[in-house]
């Protein structure tokens, strides 16, 4: 009985693992070239909302301690 | 039995075939490279981030942190037992959460800024309510049969779980209990990661492939394969058609999704410790990878180029994070301190 329900379980991983493969296998690609433009478009045209890539100004840095006076 | 043997075989031959397909169609898609395409944008030249704070406050090795959405709070887990949730502006403590289990490995902060969760070798996500009076454990979710190795909400009422169980799964905090399980990968999960748009999510595991699912279908949409190793770390790309994994076999790739496959691979033969976190800048263009080698090294995400490093940890670079509005980065570490840098 356990021996039946083992190679049961096998049977039933591989045909899992089959329509999993079916299923990426099917999957629609777009050609590396026109993903790689779109990814480089995006870098660029977002480029300037990145405080990282543009460097952050002391007075907007608000990790940055204030070395200015305050008047309280 | 001999029918049976007769059926695995034909399966066999039917995965090898359809492995072979999928390489095939991966390959006629790959008609270029990032290398290419990147030829002819400036380089970023050396980035060069300064150190602004230096949290002290935990009394061991710091696993996980994370942003909250405001960029101005973020939460450390250390297995000093404690959840700390920070006001990086002052760099002062706002909450200190108690843990069961110091043994934690994730720490996640709910998009509401009402909730965090935590989890690690007790196989249980915690989710605290960190608004009260006193920090109050609103939920114990306890269903995998592995350490807890990575969290993150999608609401108040919903929270992904990845497991060394090698399962991820959905859980709905009304009721506590398990909605998805996505099950495929054959080894434990390390890493999780939410798609922009919240529909899908990445996960990375010890089998070294990424996996992409469908948040609502509970499949497996697609794999990517390449590392030779643990994937630890994995992030989205913030267009959301691509992906950054990090590795212990030293290197980061990035996947994009609708071509399928590996398009740009960040290597350098000085470097020869694994990738433990990683986070992008907001536009995608920088790659902060927290490393075993005590730094964060900064990779030109186009180029495929190192273009900087964090130095100043004592021990391993455990986790990294860029909050929302982009505006620094903050590495934590073994040596059990936080910092802040921009």
């Amino acid at each position: 009985m356990s021996n039946n329900s083992a190679s049961n379980s096998s049977l039933a991983l591989a045909q899992k693992a089959v329509k999993q493969l079916r299923l990426e296998a099917s999957v629609r690609r777009i050609k590396v070239s026109q993903a790689s433009a779109e990814l480089k478009n995006f870098c660029l045209q977002n480029a300037n909302k990145d405080p990282l890539l543009m460097g952050v100004p002391s007075s907007d840095n608000p990790f940055r301690p204030p070395k200015s006076c305050v008047l309280l | 039995m001999a029918a049976e043997k007769a059926e695995m075989d034909a399966l066999k031959k039917e995965c090898d075939a359809l492995r072979t397909q999928i390489e095939a169609a991966r390959k006629a898609a790959n008609d270029g490279s990032m290398s290419a395409a990147a030829g002819g944008v400036a380089s970023v030249g050396r980035v060069q981030l300064k150190l602004r704070k230096n949290l002290k406050g935990h009394l061991a090795k710091i696993y996980a942190m994370h942003w909250s959405a405001d960029s101005r709070s973020m939460v450390s887990a250390s297995q000093d037992g404690k959840l700390l949730v920070w006001d990086t502006f002052t760099g002062n403590k706002l909450v200190a959460v108690p843990l069961k289990s110091a043994w934690v490995m994730s720490v996640d902060f709910a998009p509401s800024g009402n909730l965090v969760a935590s989890g690690g070798l007790d196989n249980i996500c915690t989710v605290y309510n960190i608004k009260a009076a006193s920090p109050k454990t609103l939920r114990e979710l306890d269903a995998h049969t592995g350490y807890l190795s990575c969290c993150r909400f999608l609401s108040d009422s919903e929270i992904l779980t990845a497991s060394g169980d090698t399962t991820c799964c959905l859980w709905d905090l009304e009721t506590g209990k398990q909605k998805i399980i996505f099950t495929n990968h054959i080894g434990d999960c390390m890493s999780l990661a939410l798609s922009p748009d919240m529909n899908y999510f990445i996960s990375g595991a010890c089998d070294s492939l990424a996996k992409l699912w469908d948040v609502r279908e509970g499949a497996c949409k697609q794999t990517f394969s390449g590392h030779t190793s643990d994937i630890n770390a994995i992030a989205f790309f913030p267009s959301g058609n691509a992906v950054i994994t990090g590795s212990d076999d030293c290197s980061c790739k990035m996947y994009d999704l609708r071509a399928d496959q590996e398009v740009l691979d960040y290597t350098d033969s000085s470097l020869n410790a694994g990738v433990t976190s990683l986070a992008l800048s907001n536009s995608g263009r920088l790659i902060f990878a927290g490393y075993d080698d005590f730094n964060c090294h900064i990779w030109d995400s186009l180029k495929g180029e190192k273009v900087g490093v964090l130095s100043g940890h004592d021990n391993r670079v455990s986790c990294t994070g860029v909050p929302e509005d982009g505006m620094g980065v903050c590495t934590g570490s073994w040596d059990s301190f936080l910092k802040l840098w921009n």
